[in-house]
């Protein structure tokens, strides 16, 4: 579904008459931009079942969501970048939506160092579920900088309440490559949960075998 | 095709990146699996028994 997307932006979709064929890198930045927010959503969820309810699988989402969605924000920022250069004429502008991306990115990596910083990773749990619901507050901050500033990047084309001020031609590729980044980003975090919960049954029966032979 | 090499680098990173983090959980998620079927008996799949009739 992904590689459909990319092909149909890439071959298929018209340029656009003002940014010519640089528009096509829309498939790939606006797709990691939502998923960076949505995956930062998600460790704020994991994190509020963690702290409420100590579910020990919402630790384990948490601690793998953590670089997967700090992998998206950095390819958010890497292809905006790669995009910003021929329409702006600059790699980087210190733009409220350019900077708030990259506090979270900076979230993510504390959240990522937090977690493995504790000898006792249940303290560690505990700290990075804090911090992350404390960064939840740059989420409105990402998704309104257009709005409250005077910014560079542009406002939003696409809204949940408005119709979008896209041509219909260019954004059915760009929601069928949402769609297939959404799956691929949700099989990544599924497939890394899983394999935190083996490793941590394995070492669970080592420890175990471990006292068991000592006594 | 307009900036053209712009297009090609963000489109590398846009299938490298995604491919290279799923190939590592896919890896991991295979090792994993392997040493707990290795360690844990629980963890095998039943053998097929067999066939009747």
């Amino acid at each position: 579904m992904t590689s459909l997307g990319l092909i149909w932006g890439l071959f298929f979709v018209p340029a656009d008459w003002q940014q010519g064929d640089a528009v096509r890198i829309m498939y790939v930045h606006v797709p990691s931009a939502w998923l960076a927010s949505a995956g930062y959503l998600g460790l704020a969820v994991c994190s509020v079942l963690s702290l409420v309810w100590r579910h020990p699988l919402a630790d384990l989402a948490a601690v793998e969501i953590g670089p997967v969605g700090a992998a998206f924000t950095g390819l958010c920022l890497l292809t905006g970048s790669i995009w910003g250069k021929p329409m702006w004429g600059a790699w980087w502008v210190w733009d409220a939506r350019l900077t708030s991306v990259l506090v979270l990115f900076f979230l993510y990596l504390g959240h990522i160092a937090l977690v493995r910083a504790f000898d006792n990773p249940e303290r560690g749990y505990r700290s990075g579920a804090i911090l992350a619901l404390i960064g939840v507050v740059n989420l409105p901050i990402i998704k309104f900088s257009v709005d409250w500033w005077n910014t560079l990047h542009q406002p939003d084309t696409i809204t949940l309440t408005g119709a979008p001020t896209m041509y219909v031609g260019m954004l059915w590729p760009l929601l069928l490559s949402a769609l297939g980044y959404t799956l691929v980003f949700a099989a990544i975090v599924v497939a890394r949960t899983r394999a935190a919960v083996m490793e941590r049954r394995i070492r669970a029966l080592l420890m175990m075998w471990a006292e068991e032979t000592v006594a | 095709m307009t900036h053209l090499p712009y297009v090609v680098a963000a489109y590398a990173l846009g299938v490298l990146v995604p491919a290279s983090f799923g190939v590592a959980a896919f890896v991991r998620m295979r090792a994993a699996a392997r040493r707990l079927a290795a360690i844990d008996p629980r963890a095998k799949r039943p053998e097929p028994g067999p066939r009747r009739g």
